[in-house]
């Protein structure tokens, strides 16, 4: 217990052994996420010429967006331990608020997609209040709401079941780019606050005389995202077009962004403000954070209600891929592609650990497989099979960890 | 001697026909250890929840600092500054010790957490009450070990500058080097000035730490006695049988 700390070990080494014990403690983090993206990339590259190519790879961020971005509103609930089984039709209902709203009652986006925020904002706190102060199990409830949300779709889709999505701004977020110059702009403003915030973290600790992460660490890493993040903005600049001399197709898609801005946001609630921390002590131990005077009931219903809204701007994005919402829009595999997306980029089924960006490694993760193998020419059936299976993989790591750490 | 910072007079407390607490006297010195002894069901836990406003006493005077004080709520004794520590620590595995201690009462700048500032205040805690057996206070509460934690669980008792800490049973599931480290910490809490309030089962931890010992007998105090008068059997009497032949009482007790 009582440690000294060597002094002639080498300090990135020493950061190195301090990272396996995390990791053999249980204490896994991305790295799961991480490896299997990894090799997946690896595995579909060499079997599938056409995977590893630039038209892809933007095909695959666009196809795993709205996944995300419900997975990110997922990581709240998990968070606390619960469940939202409803979250996939949530966005079905509150895209086609939005869709109905702007086609059909000519509203500007800019007023209709608020709107749809402010439904989501209402079935979030419909089913928080149900799990929170009538004390039914969140899965028993979002069971009961998956289905009803399902045929409040069905009721809003109307006899016709699809309506058209006409509004060429929501539609850009999905099949537009930004152009090749924006989008280096783009990257190199995001690098330049990561990099800002980063220093000033470490200039603010400083000042105080506390310790700080091992600069030589801190600079590896930043080198490493920033290398990686910059390819991926290369290879999205490069012309992706069958026929360039038809149309030009290269650039950031809008809705990188998009998901970049919930990413920043959601981070900052959970990691940097009082409400976030109460989240991770509600999902830790919730009669501790009781009688540390924290509103449980508060804190679990507004995890719903931000579940729900971002299952809303996911509605939004599924208007913008399909160009139209359907009665099966948010339906069939979303809900658990969502949820195999948190689990599998390392949040916890059992409440209590969870970050923004498990959300968008796991999603891409499943993104990943589902565009390789649909390339490769199975059928669906076997995607499902193999997805699923990724899915209890990365339940078993969670739940082996949190034996191994739980001592 | 000095003043008592907290004295309870004449407490009663029924639970329907159950009469719980009859005419309990209890005075805690600022700077010494009170040791609160008795059997199971003699009435530790009931009389430890009116003091901390978890129930409030049908008859009785609650002296805190000399004034005569209504505590109806936890947030009553919270405020008063008297902290109690659960025999379950109540701690978030998941966090580390600096959000452990702050839990609830975090220190904000606008709406941002105010990181540094917790994690200084944090550690100047744990230097005061020399704690040197956590490696990083940013380690999560799971990688502790039992002492570790409930050292944890009295610091964040200390931290609000407390006048009274109650610690409900802190040996309790801890091994030997572990129990010896936790009794130095009461020890330590208790020559800073607190009123420390030690519920134990074991009596040679009472005795090696404990200035006065109040021994509960069937919802009566049988006697609140300084340690250096009695002997370890004198007290076992007390606790079996709710008297001692010629054990000195203090206080309102004599």
């Amino acid at each position: 217990m009582s440690t000294e700390v060597e002094v002639n070990v080498h300090p990135l080494k020493g950061a190195a052994q301090d990272y396996w014990s995390r990791i053999k403690s249980g204490d896994i983090g991305a790295l799961p996420a991480v490896l299997g993206l990894l090799v997946l990339c690896a595995v579909f590259s060499v079997m599938q010429d056409s995977f590893l190519t630039p038209g892809n790879f933007a095909n695959l961020l666009t196809q795993a967006a709205a996944v995300i971005v419900i997975a990110m509103g997922l990581v709240f609930v998990l968070l606390l331990g619960e469940i939202d089984l409803s979250a996939g039709y949530s966005s079905g209902v509150c895209g086609a608020v939005l869709v109905i709203l702007v086609t059909n009652h000519n509203f500007k986006w800019w007023i209709a997609f608020p709107i749809s925020i402010v439904v989501g904002i209402a079935l979030g706190l419909f089913i928080g209040w149900l799990v929170s102060f009538l004390g039914i199990p969140s899965f028993v409830v979002t069971l009961a709401t998956f289905l009803a949300f399902q045929g409040l779709l069905l009721l809003l889709a109307g006899e016709g079941g699809t309506i058209r999505m006409e509004d060429p701004t929501v539609l850009s977020v999905e099949n537009s780019n930004m152009n090749v110059s924006i989008s280096w702009i783009f990257y190199l403003a995001c690098g330049a606050l990561y990099v800002l915030s980063g220093l000033r973290r470490v200039y603010a600790r400083r000042k105080v005389g506390l310790k700080t992460e091992l600069m030589q660490l801190w600079v590896l890493k930043t080198v490493g995202l920033l290398g990686v993040t910059g390819i991926a903005v290369y290879a999205l600049n490069l012309e992706r077009s069958n026929n360039p001399q038809l149309v030009s197709l290269k650039g950031i898609p809008y809705v990188v962004p998009v998901i970049l801005f919930l990413l920043v946001v959601g981070t900052f609630v959970l990691n940097r403000t009082a409400f976030g921390r109460h989240l991770y002590a509600v999902g830790g131990n919730a009669e501790a954070a009781r009688r540390s005077g924290i509103n449980v009931k508060w804190v679990r219903i507004s995890a719903f209600i931000i579940c729900s809204a971002l299952s809303a701007v996911a509605g939004l994005i599924f208007a913008s891929r399909q160009n139209s919402v359907s009665p099966t829009t948010g339906g069939s595999s979303t809900l658990l592609y969502a949820v195999g997306a948190a689990v599998i980029g390392g949040t916890s089924l059992f409440g209590g650990k969870g970050k923004m960006r498990d959300a968008i490694l796991g999603g891409l993760v499943v993104a990943v497989i589902d565009n390789g193998m649909g390339l490769l020419g199975y059928a669906a059936g076997i995607k499902f099979i193999v997805t699923g299976l990724v899915l209890l993989i990365s339940a078993s790591v969670d739940a082996i960890s949190r034996k191994g750490g739980g001592s | 001697m000095a003043q008592p910072i907290l004295s309870l007079r004449s407490i009663n407390k029924s639970f329907g026909p159950v009469h719980v607490l009859r005419d309990v006297n209890l005075d805690v010195y600022p700077g010494e250890v009170t040791a609160l002894v008795g059997d199971n069901g003699a009435g530790k836990s009931t009389l430890i929840k009116c003091i901390a406003g978890i129930y409030t006493p049908d008859s009785g005077q609650y002296l805190f600092d000399n004034n005569e004080v209504q505590v109806h709520g936890p947030r009553d004794a919270t405020a008063l500054g008297i902290e109690v520590v659960y025999q379950d620590l109540a701690l978030c595995d998941n966090l580390d010790i600096v959000h452990n201690m702050f839990l609830g009462r975090e220190q904000k700048k606008g709406m941002v957490l105010d990181e540094s500032a917790m994690e200084v205040m944090a550690r100047k805690t744990l230097d005061g009450l020399s704690v040197r057996t956590v490696k990083s206070i940013r380690q999560t509460v799971s990688s502790l070990s039992g002492g570790q934690r409930q050292t944890v669980a009295i610091a964040r008792a200390v931290l609000w500058n407390n006048k009274v800490v109650i610690l409900d049973e802190p040996t309790a599931a801890l091994g030997v080097s572990q129990t010896e480290q936790v009794l130095h910490l009461v020890r330590r809490l208790a020559d800073s000035g607190i009123g420390v309030i030690l519920i134990s089962h074991n009596l040679n931890d009472v005795f090696e730490v404990a200035d006065n010992i109040a021994a509960l007998y069937l919802g009566q105090m049988a006697a609140q006695v300084r340690k250096a008068d009695v002997t370890s059997n004198q007290v076992i009497e007390l606790i079996t049988t709710g008297k001692s032949a010629g054990v000195a009482s203090i206080g309102a007790n004599s």
